[in-house]
């Protein structure tokens, strides 16, 4: 079984993101961009199923400008077999990456899919649960466990209030979330065989898929300050305020 | 010419970078404070990095090392130099002077440093000869197909963690035209060899918890299949495996100025006196401008160096100019940054202090800069016969 991994270049999580003087977006010039930390799980999954022998090849995809191949290295050094890189300078939104998906999906026949649930950058958490819907494929979002189970994928989400086990049929499409596993650093030995391994080059045209986007952004600002905090004297003071200002009780 | 990373040494750094902010500067803390690195936290550090496969990653690959050329090993270095010494040393690049081993010694010393299983440091220093190296008094004499070792050598970094120590001995004197030179051999030496104690050293300012130590050899018998290479090459072997040591220096100088630096930039943005930031004050913006031509000069120098030997062109003053002018602009950055924090960065709650601490000693060890200094004016003098 194959498994495709998509996976997305965005601002390191470790860099504080500031909003570009004119407003109409985040600065990235000489900022650190990374491997979205949500891909980094699907990946490191993926590689676990195939070290597991369930899988067997792990296909890394990116679609972006000419640095997504960066990251689809990244992917390669972590331990996939093969990339796939859609060409793309248009702001890509979550339904047009999943029609491109569909597509790459309909050339490599690939068993499972695994995306991180959401990147850090949009924080859409949107275009997993699209794809399984324009491939009707079954779905498992937020997944913190996963096991195969004879053609079935036993799987936990994170769901509000606690954690969901189900099954889900395959061909399946599922999004990570954090606690699924600890992705691995990249290894020296396979740093240096990413370079050999191959990275394809296709573009939304040769799939067939038109992106232009959707929704346009009118305007990107910082979020407000937040106020000071008090330091109160007692537990009646709090209660106090928590009655009498706040009014929350 | 070439400036940009490959995609290689680009992932090389990041990995790498991404290693010691994970994995390095959370226990920084508890080494200054206890002194030492607790071995569980050693001991974890090493098998993750030996999962990674970086482990010996400096060693050629005919040897089953990473197989690094010197500038991916320099950007390495510059990585790892962000992170405290004692705990970035886990990291593992045993001496490439094991490169050197034959016969037996391969599989005794030289694979059991590549593969983390046995840990190795560097003999030279004695208290009466420092940057006089070749002054030194420990000696050795031939008996029979053994060599007896009497002598003390001090300074002498990570010994408290090694299984064996590389020992350089005087055996002998040789006259020469330029007077009597002593004979200097290269012996690789057990931990448990009976007359041979490791004791601690001095308590250090600088790098706490990478100790050093004091080697004692009292009537100590080692073999002569102890040697490496062979009787009185000792120092040839060091000039062709540990020419880049000194480079290595000069990187940790660049990646900590840089980790340094940063906290400064954003101080300086944040710290506001007088109803603004200081950073607007032109005694502070100015500061901040020469230490970063100074960073990227000193970076520039180093990465250059590299770039030669990797092209197999004579570096030895490039490198000398690289530790000189990288450990001096550490000392510069780190005393600027601690002035830009004012009193807090004396406060042992910031790192600052400590850094402005450990820059000191990267002027002194693995050659001074006065003799980074006669290394460069005496390549510059030499030809014209002076």
């Amino acid at each position: 079984m194959k498994v495709l991994v998509p996976i997305k270049r965005v601002i390191d999580a470790n860099v504080q993101v500031r909003v570009k003087s004119d407003q109409t977006g985040v600065e990235l010039t000489n900022v650190k961009m990374a491997m979205n930390p949500f891909c980094e799980i699907a990946v490191e999954q993926a590689v676990r199923l195939k070290e597991a022998g369930i899988a067997s090849e792990v296909i890394v995809v990116s679609a972006g400008p000419a640095q997504a191949q960066e990251t689809l290295r990244t992917g390669l050094a972590m331990g996939a077999d093969r990339g796939i890189h859609i060409q793309s300078d248009e702001d890509l939104q979550p339904l047009a990456i999943a029609k491109l998906l569909k597509a790459v999906v309909a050339n490599e026949d690939p068993g499972l899919v695994i995306l991180g649930k959401q990147a850090i950058d949009g924080d859409n958490n949107q275009t997993g649960q699209m794809l399984s819907a324009l491939l009707g494929w079954s779905q498992g979002a937020f997944i913190s466990a996963m096991e195969k189970d004879g053609d079935l994928l036993k799987i936990t989400r994170e769901v509000d209030g606690g954690l969901q086990k189900v099954s889900v049929k395959l061909p399946s499409v599922l999004t990570v979330d954090l606690r699924l596993n600890e992705p691995r650093y990249a290894s020296l030995p396979n740093i240096m065989k990413a370079k050999k391994k191959p990275i394809d080059a296709t573009s939304p045209a040769d799939l067939g898929v038109e992106v232009a986007p959707r929704v346009k952004t009118l305007k990107v600002t910082e979020p407000p300050a937040r106020a000071a905090g008090v330091i109160v004297g007692s537990v009646a003071e709090l209660v106090d305020k928590l009655k009498n200002e706040a009014k929350v009780i | 010419m070439e400036f940009g990373l490959t995609q290689e040494q680009q992932m090389v750094v990041d990995t790498v970078r991404d290693f010691v902010e994970k994995e390095l500067y959370p226990h920084e803390a508890i080494v200054e404070s206890k002194g030492h690195v607790p071995p569980e936290i050693t001991r974890d550090i090493r098998q993750k990095v030996l999962d990674m496969g970086f482990y010996a990653a400096n060693i050629p690959e005919e040897f089953g090392g990473g197989g690094l050329d010197h500038v991916t090993m320099t950007l390495l270095e510059r990585e790892l130099g962000r992170a405290s010494q004692a705990l970035s040393v886990i990291f593992g690049r045993p001496s490439n002077i094991l490169c050197g081993c034959k016969g037996e010694q391969v599989e005794k010393y030289l694979k059991p440093a590549i593969r983390g299983e046995k840990i190795d440091c560097i003999a030279l220093t004695e208290p009466d000869a420092g940057s006089d190296v070749r002054s030194m008094k420990a000696s050795a004499i031939k008996d029979g197909d053994d060599w007896i070792i009497n002598g003390t050598k001090h300074f002498i970094t990570h010994a408290d963690e090694a299984d064996f120590a590389i020992v350089f001995i005087a055996t002998g004197e040789e006259q020469t035209p330029r007077g009597p030179k002593k004979r200097i051999t290269c012996f690789l030496i057990d931990r448990d060899t009976a007359g041979f104690e490791i004791r601690d050293g001095y308590q250090c300012v600088s790098h706490r918890g990478y100790n050093n130590s004091i080697l004692n050899f009292d009537n100590c018998r080692v073999s002569s299949a102890q040697i490496l290479g062979e009787e009185g090459t000792g120092f040839d072997e060091a000039n062709t495996w540990l020419g880049a040591t000194r480079l290595t220096v000069a990187a940790l100088a660049v990646g900590r100025a840089q980790r340094c630096f940063d906290m400064a930039v954003e101080w300086a943005a944040e710290r506001k006196q007088f109803g603004q930031a200081i950073g607007k004050f032109q005694g502070v913006s100015f500061k901040l401008a020469d230490m970063a031509t100074e960073i990227q000069a000193a970076e520039y120098l180093t990465l250059g160096a590299a770039w030669k030997l990797d092209q197999g062109l004579p570096a030895d003053q490039d490198i000398a100019m690289a530790k000189l002018y990288a450990t001096e602009m550490l000392g510069r950055v780190t005393d600027e940054t601690l002035q830009i924090f004012g009193g807090m960065g004396l406060m042992t709650e910031l790192p600052i202090e400590r850094f402005w601490r450990d820059a000191r000693v990267e002027r002194i060890w693995d050659g001074t800069s006065e003799i980074q200094r006669h290394i460069i004016s005496r390549g510059l003098l030499r030809p014209l016969g002076a």
